[in-house]
């Protein structure tokens, strides 16, 4: 009687370890598969600045993916950054009403333009329409054997695929972003200006007097930090990627959400450090 | 002369090759046949140092693949060419750019005589004028045969060829036959086929290696694998569904 009592006891004893170990080892598992993706995304990162010696070489293969990265993504950069400065400054007047002159409204916008809004918001578009293209490409190259085919012809995937997404990413996307300041600048004022009656130089005088260039070169540090980490998760998405259609579709959508997240991590340190 | 000793793998905790022994002499047309999914492109993938090998060495004319460097198994791959399952033509590129991109990036030749070979080696699979296509232009039949010529172009000592003729109809086939023989003996080149097709495996080899359960289960010329009492390669030859090679 006795024992079958303490039979029960260990029993339900195991049980709780069980409850309490299963979720321990879960997150024990995430970690390890966080640091080791990391991990392996650093070392990718040094394969790209260790072939970025051969360069010049492949210059026309980097001046290819300018065009791609940039050029293309004008006509969406455009349109996202023009609404956002237009909401930015609708949303400022309602919140500067009875409180701060919308005299203000050019010097407020402006200011979240350049240094958040602008390069985050270039950062997001592009890592969805170019970071999740470089990992759907490069993902159905390694499924289709491309990627082993290079690899045949004594050809190194990092250095012919991955650098000149690399270089084209992180000299584009701060272009983007002086472009896409731009024109959220003009969003803004065009709101402004039609909805709001103010006259364009009270909205630029005011823009103007609180310009520092520490704002747009802090902006642009940024974008050129979001640049690389777009394609150098796009290149590490792709070049894992396995399980045919299905899995490039994966590699999609992981590419986004990774490089969505990073930026958003990334934008939070730069600006501790940079403001 | 290509040498593999006791190659193991497993993906998964899966063992797939279980301590493959083979030779593989210059000249030689070698035949790798097996059951779908038993090693026989993992093992090829190995010789070209695509895969990394959990145990075992593989030398190529002395040297090692499986320990070599980054940049010596770059230096070795310039020693073969391979002809893929599916090709693997690289979509974005025209006919002439897929055939042409080894020599143009190790800039072996100027780009003269890049196109004068391409145009050479073109013609030599059957495929005269086809430089400005795209993959997504050709047949079937058509892609194996660039992914033949690129394997050429850098004059090769070794061609790989994984399932040349799966997936094509009868007289496609023969006539990728023909050219790995071609290549075989007119070019001089060592060819290792894996295949599961014994008309294509009769016709282009000299030596056959039977692959089954991750081991090299029988290795002889034309003759002997035609002639052999072993009842797995027998069964296998046959194509028969009754034996000891049980249907998964």
């Amino acid at each position: 009687m006795k024992s079958a009592i303490g039979g029960k006891d260990l029993q339900h004893t195991l049980m709780l370890r069980e409850q309490i170990a299963r979720p321990i080892s879960t997150v024990g598992r995430l970690v390890i598969t966080l640091i080791e993706q990391s991990g392996a995304i650093f070392i990718l990162l040094g394969k790209i600045l260790r072939s970025s010696i051969h360069l010049w070489r492949n210059r026309h293969l980097v001046l290819d993916q300018m065009l791609l990265i940039g050029v293309y993504s004008l006509p969406l950069v455009s349109i996202i950054a023009v609404f956002t400065g237009a909401v930015s400054a609708w949303q400022a007047a309602y919140q500067f009403e009875g409180l701060v002159s919308l005299d203000y409204l050019g010097a407020g916008t402006s200011t979240a333009i350049f240094i958040e809004l602008g390069p985050v918001l270039t950062g997001i578009i592009l890592a969805g329409r170019v970071g999740s293209s470089i990992a759907a490409e490069l993902g159905t190259m390694k499924v289709t054997e491309q990627i082993d085919a290079l690899e045949s012809l004594a050809i190194d995937p990092v250095h012919y695929l991955a650098l000149p997404r690399f270089c084209a990413a992180t000299i584009m996307t701060p272009v983007l972003t002086i472009f896409a300041d731009f024109v959220a600048l003009l969003g803004a004022f065009i709101v402004t200006n039609v909805l709001l009656g103010q006259s364009a130089h009270i909205f630029f005088d005011s823009a103007q007097s609180t310009f520092e260039l520490r704002s747009l070169l802090g902006g642009l540090t940024k974008a050129v930090v979001f640049g690389a980490t777009i394609a150098l998760i796009g290149c590490y998405v792709g070049f894992q990627t396995s399980g045919g259609a299905e899995g490039v579709g994966r590699a999609t959508i992981q590419a986004f959400v990774l490089s969505s997240a990073v930026i958003l991590m990334n934008d939070y340190v730069l600006a501790t450090i940079i403001f | 002369m290509i040498e593999i000793r006791n190659l193991q793998k497993s993906f998964n905790g899966k063992p797939v090759l279980r301590g493959v022994d083979l030779e593989i002499q210059k000249g030689e047309s070698q035949i790798i046949i097996g059951r779908s999914g038993c090693g026989k492109s993992v093992l090829l993938k190995h010789i070209i140092g695509l895969v990394k090998p959990d145990a075992g060495q593989i030398f190529i004319d002395g040297d090692e693949v499986t320990s070599a460097s980054t940049r010596d198994l770059y230096r070795l791959r310039r020693k073969f060419g391979m002809l893929f399952q599916g090709a693997a033509l690289f979509d974005s590129m025209t006919v002439e750019e897929n055939v042409a991109l080894g020599v143009r990036e190790h800039r072996m030749f100027d780009e003269a005589e890049i196109n004068r070979r391409v145009a050479e080696k073109l013609e030599l699979v059957g495929l005269p004028n086809t430089q400005p296509l795209k993959p997504s232009e050709l047949s079937g039949g058509m892609k194996k045969r660039v992914g033949l010529a690129r394997a050429l172009m850098m004059d090769p000592e070794f061609v790989l060829y994984d399932e040349p003729t799966t997936g094509l109809d009868p007289i496609t086939s023969d006539a990728i036959n023909d050219l790995i023989i071609e290549c075989n003996q007119k070019l001089g080149v060592t060819s290792i086929v894996v295949t599961h097709d014994m008309t294509s495996a009769y016709k282009v080899g000299n030596r056959f290696a039977m692959l089954h359960e991750g081991q090299v289960i029988f290795t002889g010329t034309t003759e002997e694998v035609r002639n052999t009492n072993h009842p797995v390669v027998r069964q296998f030859i046959e194509g028969r569904a009754e034996g000891p090679l049980q249907i998964d």
